[in-house]
């Protein structure tokens, strides 16, 4: 059944341009539901082994070449689709007031939620590459067309980016299928491959999916790429395509080549902490509010990475719910900053936002904030603090010293995040401009519904986040490289 | 052998050339021939086609002369193909004045294709090498209204004629060391013996001819003129059915006549050969082709370039040689014509509706008119090779033939170098589409309303939907093409 979720994401990029435009949004909303919906029932159900990637769907596609259209389930898809879901729903939601080019605005979007589905999903080397570059050309478009600062520069960036890291895949995958004879990664999953090939395949893998991940130093697509994208798009990016490259890294280049993990796991540690408080540093310095949510998914993403390296049940574990959180509250800081904000305001400029008194303006949209500023400074009780502290758990057994490091990161992070809030609603006088409010269009409907959800998914995980982990724990323990 | 006997299995040829005949006396007869004559092409196409699977399997006439195999019956049926969907390209463009004169030159240029195809020895191929391209310089200068058809023609004449002496020299020394023309018999006598210099020279001159043919650079100077100047079914034409022969034709010299001396293109172990002297034109190609494409303005000249660099990446499949590497170059070529096709048929569109065809006379297609600017956007993403269109499985089929190549990848570079190529090739792709579907018209052309030529519509989305199907189904051609292969 959790097929569908593919099948009918696209089949709704395609149907919504047969239909009249006032139907647009109603389709991508009820597409993205039962997407969500499909996830949500799929996570309910008992019977399910969570524990091992097992085959939902397998039909012979092109044989000579042994390519299989093959899907498969375990506990760290579903946790993907959830919050591929959840931000897909928030993003149409958020992008309700589209009227301009509203069909290709929502067949881009569908078509990139429909790809991630594909992605998490597919058991099968080549078919999980095709969704994987399938989403690089809807994120052009939906930047470049409906984008703001800077869009068509930073749609370019973002997908040259992007195709990068896919051609270093694209070198991975012959190599693998050539040496594996094989594209179904259950199969590869057994294969031992050379440990001289392992050595030199694992890099460019990994390297080429965590570009999508926003490793250091090649992130720098992802905070131009977030600000130049309208709100859905930076919601999307964050909420699910910044995961892609996460999951991939550890489906295809970790569980594949566990021995080129071992050789390398070291570099790419080093590599996530310098993420961490490097993207950490410079949000700290940003006067765009959507620069310094750019910066700031770039350091939550490092603590995935970090927990990919830890190469234990933990830190990994960690990492995977780090992505559900990090897709969650991304989406919910990009919502505020972009729909809430920016549509409002005309600007993101923390200075001309510190003197607008937006707190009295939009009391909705400051709370969120909030909410949204906590879960991502890692206050117990929300999501992320839930993600990092099992990550640093992981990581305290294999790199006390990065533990350190990070925790010293984490404080930056409260730093620059604290500063924004403070900046954007908190900064006016309290005596002197109490009296003058902006007038501003309130907070709609279809924006409170959004941001409710985002703040009822990571308060649940926070406060109980077995619900997940549960799920995700074993299926990271069947992982190949834990053996 | 009777001469039924040999009109009989050289049928396809001979309607093609009846139908030339005809088209041109219609055209001499009727004051207004464009509509019957382009019916009758494609009538005479079709049955030279039916004609094509009606042969018999296997046949060899006069040592290699005629030679009629399963590889050859499904090139000629794509070089018939390509040709068919040229004719509506050219019903479309009014430029031509004399559209039964030109319609005998593509079915003139047609059944160079099929000799070129059809031949399994030097003298015919270069024959056959002949009348392709001086039909081919007919129909790039035929526009005798617009200086740039001239310089095209002109230009890809000079180009071309001094590459045929090159190659009519090589042949002549490869003649001398072998003593025969015929492929399969020049493979015996090169078996023994190794590459003496006079045997270079004679390969690599051969080479040359063919290297002109598919725009591999340092030879491809004449491209961008010919793509830019030339009308829009003759660059089409060019693009697509010429290349696609040729590299038929070159797969089977270097595979089947020159196999013994392929030589190694392996990183740490070149060895002198053909197959060095290819990787380094398939890796000059795809640098050169890429980094010029980028600096284009002209969408035209910018096809040219990619074409540069698309003949680069085919030629991975022949210098990783065998039948799995073959089979890759063919399925490539045969995709990339395809998809140039259409894309020329699009060029053609919007030179029509603006009157120019640079990247900002596409500015706002996408509105215009939504059908060409998404079929559009399937041949450049196809060219970019981004899943699921055809190029992106025809890339992959190249690379990972070339990566098992040689002992211990020793074609690793190559395939680097064209991955490498292939991501900066993405950059232009995308700037022809943001043209498309970001960029708005300036206020000061106000696109011309033409009346749309159906056919036009039709053509171009037949073959964005082939392009797309065989990106999903790539096994109904790579299956056949590898079939055929002995």
């Amino acid at each position: 059944m959790i097929a569908w979720t593919i099948y009918l994401t696209l089949g709704g990029a395609v149907v919504l341009f047969f239909l009249p435009r006032a139907f647009v949004r109603w389709i991508a909303l009820a597409t993205t539901v039962s997407g969500f919906a499909i996830g949500l029932a799929t996570f309910c159900r008992p019977d399910v082994d969570f524990a091992h990637f097992t085959t939902i769907v397998r039909v012979p596609w092109i044989p000579a070449l042994g390519m299989n259209y093959q899907l498969a389930l375990d506990g760290i898809s579903l946790t993907l689709i959830l919050v591929t879901g959840l931000a897909a729903i928030c993003a149409v939601l958020f992008s309700w007031d589209v009227n301009e080019r509203a069909k290709e605005f929502f067949f881009w979007l569908l078509m990139v939620v429909g790809g991630s589905y594909g992605v998490f999903l597919s058991a099968d080397l080549f078919l999980l590459f095709l969704f994987y570059e399938l989403v690089i050309v809807p994120k052009y478009f939906l930047i470049a067309i409906f984008g703001s600062t800077n869009k068509e520069y930073g749609a370019m960036k973002l997908t040259l980016y992007s195709f990068f890291g896919g051609a270093l895949v694209f070198l991975g995958i012959i190599a693998i299928y050539v040496s594996g004879g094989s594209f179904d990664l259950s199969q590869l999953s057994q294969f031992q491959f050379s440990s001289q090939l392992q050595g030199w395949v694992f890099p460019i893998l990994f390297l080429g999916f965590a570009v999508l991940a926003g490793i250091w130093p090649l992130h720098t697509w992802a905070p131009t790429g977030h600000v130049a994208a309208p709100t859905a798009g930076s919601m999307l990016l964050a909420g699910i395509v910044m995961k892609l490259g996460a999951y991939a890294a550890l489906r295809v280049a970790m569980n594949l080549l566990p021995q080129g993990f071992q050789m390398w796991r070291n570099s790419f540690a080093v590599f996530a902490v310098i993420g961490i408080v490097y993207a950490a540093a410079v949000a700290l310095r940003q006067q765009d509010l959507k620069f310094v949510i750019g910066y700031s998914s770039v350091s939550h993403m490092g603590f995935v990475l970090l927990g990919l390296a830890t190469a234990n049940v933990f830190g990994v574990s960690g990492a995977v719910l780090q992505m559900f959180s990090h897709g969650v509250i991304g989406a919910l800081l990009f919502a505020v900053a972009g729909t809430m904000i920016y549509r409002r305001t005309h600007t993101r400029d923390l200075d001309a936002l510190a003197a607008m008194n937006l707190r009295r303006a939009l009391p909705f949209a400051a709370f969120t904030f909030v909410v949204a500023s906590a879960a991502s400074m890692g206050i117990p009780g929300f999501s992320g603090f839930a993600a990092e502290i099992t990550i640093l758990i992981g990581a305290w057994k294999t790199y006390p010293l990065a533990v350190w490091i990070v925790g010293a990161g984490m404080v930056l992070v409260a730093a620059f995040t604290l500063r924004a809030l403070k900046r954007s609603f908190f900064d006016v006088d309290l005596t002197a401009t109490s009296a003058s409010a902006p007038e501003m269009e309130p907070i709609t409907i279809p924006e409170k519904i959004g941001a409710s959800l985002l703040m009822v998914a990571t308060l649940a995980v926070g406060l109980y986040p077995r619900i997940l982990l549960d799920r995700i724990q074993p299926a990271v323990e069947a992982m190949r490289f834990l053996k | 052998m009777s001469y039924l006997e040999l009109l009989k299995l050289a049928s396809p040829e001979a309607i093609v050339a009846v139908t030339a005949l005809v088209v041109l006396a219609v055209g001499l007869t009727k004051s207004n021939p464009a509509t019957i004559c382009s019916f009758l092409t494609a009538a005479g196409l079709a049955i030279a086609a039916a004609a094509v699977l009606r042969l018999p399997a296997h046949a060899n006439l006069f040592g290699g002369m005629l030679v009629i195999s399963p590889l050859n019956a499904l090139f000629k049926v794509i070089c018939l193909a390509l040709a068919f969907v040229t004719v509506p390209l050219s019903a479309s463009e009014k430029s031509l004045r004399n559209p039964s004169e030109y319609l005998a030159m593509l079915l003139l240029a047609t059944i160079g294709l099929m000799l070129l195809v059809g031949s399994e020895e030097l003298l015919m191929i270069f024959i056959a090498l002949e009348l392709l391209g001086l039909s081919l310089y007919v129909m790039a200068a035929f526009d005798k209204t617009d200086v740039r058809s001239a310089e095209a023609g002109l230009k890809y004449f000079l180009f071309g004629s001094t590459a045929s002496a090159f190659t009519l020299f090589g042949i002549s020394l490869v003649y001398g060391m072998s003593g025969s023309t015929a492929l399969a018999s020049i493979a015996q006598k090169l078996s023994t013996g190794g590459v003496q210099p006079l045997l270079a020279a004679g390969i690599v001159m051969t080479l040359i001819g063919f290297a002109f043919k598919i725009a591999a650079a340092p030879f491809h100077l004449w491209a961008p003129d010919a793509y830019q100047g030339a009308p829009i079914p003759s660059a089409a034409f060019i693009a697509s059915g010429s290349k696609v022969a040729s590299f038929v034709v070159l797969g089977k010299i270097v595979l089947v006549g020159f196999g013994p001396v392929a030589g190694s293109s392996a990183w740490h172990a070149m060895m002198a050969g053909w197959s060095p002297v290819l990787a380094a034109l398939a890796a000059l190609s795809i640098l050169l082709g890429n980094f010029v494409a980028l600096a284009q303005t002209n969408v035209r000249r910018l096809l040219a370039y990619s074409a540069v660099a698309h003949g680069g990446y085919t030629l991975l499949g022949i210098v990783a040689g065998g039948r799995e590497g073959f089979s890759a170059t063919l399925f490539y070529t045969t995709i990339y014509a395809i998809t140039l096709v259409g894309a020329f048929a699009v060029v053609g569109m919007v030179k029509r509706e603006t009157g120019g065809d640079d990247l900002q006379n596409f500015a706002g297609l996408g509105s215009r008119s939504p059908l060409a600017a998404a079929c559009m956007s399937i041949f450049m993403l196809s060219l970019a090779g981004l899943p699921p269109l055809a190029g992106f499985f025809g890339k992959f089929y190249l690379f990972s033939v070339a990566f098992r190549a040689g002992g211990n990848h020793g074609l690793l570079w190559l395939v680097i170098v064209a991955l490498f190529g292939s991501f900066v090739s993405l950059y232009y792709y995308l700037i022809v589409l943001r043209a498309i579907f970001v960029d708005q018209p300036s206020e000061s052309r106000h696109p011309s309303p033409v009346t749309r030529h159906f056919s036009d519509d039709g053509v171009v989305a037949v073959l964005a939907t082939l392009v797309l199907l065989l990106g999903l189904l790539p096994q109904t051609l790579a299956e056949r093409i590898l079939a055929s292969l002995p």
